[in-house]
């Protein structure tokens, strides 16, 4: 993977696929402290200690169609060349809450990438969960909680185009919003 | 922030969309689904999805509904994208880059002319 962003898409269609209907994920770059964070958190069902002790082993996996699962891995592996590390903390019928830093300045830190796109695909693509996104730079901060959008538009699709369209322009400027004196 | 009048022009997004609905209702709905696993993630998944939902809003192509699903066990084919038109069945796609997609949403989804080149056999 050549973004962090692309990793939060597949972290989050972990999330997914345990059957969450609550996953709030959360970006936050400390300048200061030169930090970033990723927070994936769900309410799906969890696992047990001895599977999260085992989850980073990318011959564990819970997919039946193939079997290895690399992304956490990857993801670990990425934060690890950076001064970082992945935390995982779960439940079995609570939920999971992945975390993972980053040294935010590290060379072999890979950018954010596109954000925008990846919070947009997760939208639409799984519509029958409840979504939070939060992007924090310092003190700047864009969240989207997609309830309030969902109870409006009560039942209509969030693929017709003028909704794509409604969408894109709130994550576009929300992200442009707070990302702009940074770079 | 400005949510509120956004949430606003919400509201009129929907009843346009209500309207329109209304005058296309024997249209049927179709079904795209765009494979979002690890191996389509990193074979360039996210950016054929937005190139469907950019075709989309480009083309204000009505009663399609674009999802997402995890691996289904074709990796080396990836980017995977699967288009259900109403009361057919289902059709794979395989190595669909955004230009593929765009091709998929113009011939199958728009005139109902299966793409050929990266049908996959099941």
């Amino acid at each position: 993977m050549k973004e962090l962003s692309l990793h939060i898409l597949d972290i989050a269609e972990n999330s997914v696929n345990a059957g969450a209907s609550n996953i709030e994920i959360t970006v936050l770059e400390n300048i200061n402290k030169d930090k970033l964070t990723i927070i994936i958190k769900d309410n799906g069902k969890g696992m047990d200690a001895e599977t999260v002790q085992h989850i980073t082993d990318p011959f564990i996996t819970s997919r039946t169609t193939r079997k290895v699962g690399l992304g956490l891995p990857f993801l670990k592996a990425a934060a690890e060349a950076c001064q970082g590390n992945l935390k995982i903390q779960s439940q079995p019928g609570i939920g999971t809450e992945i975390e993972v830093n980053f040294q935010r300045s590290h060379i072999d830190r890979m950018p954010l990438g596109d954000l925008k796109t990846t919070f947009l695909n997760l939208l639409i693509g799984y519509p029958q969960v409840h979504w939070i996104f939060n992007y924090q730079i310092d003190e700047k901060r864009f969240m989207l909680d997609d309830n309030p959008i969902k109870e409006i538009l009560a039942g209509v699709s969030l693929s017709e185009p003028s909704v794509i369209n409604y969408l894109k322009n709130v994550i576009t400027e929300g992200i442009e919003e707070i990302v702009q004196d940074n770079y | 922030m400005n949510a509120i009048k956004s949430l606003d022009d919400l509201k009129n997004v929907r009843e346009a969309a209500l309207a329109k609905r209304k005058l296309s209702e024997n249209d049927g709905s179709t079904q795209v689904i765009v494979g979002m696993g690890t191996c389509g993630i990193a074979a360039g998944a996210r950016e054929t999805m937005k190139s469907v939902l950019d075709y989309i809003e480009a083309n204000n192509l009505e009663n399609v509904t674009v999802t997402q699903t995890g691996c289904i066990g074709l990796c080396e084919q990836e980017p995977i994208m699967q288009v259900v038109l109403s009361g057919k069945e289902k059709v794979t796609y395989g190595k669909v880059n955004p230009d593929v997609a765009k091709k998929i949403m113009k011939d199958h989804v728009g005139s109902g002319t299966v793409v050929q080149d990266h049908l996959i056999t099941l």
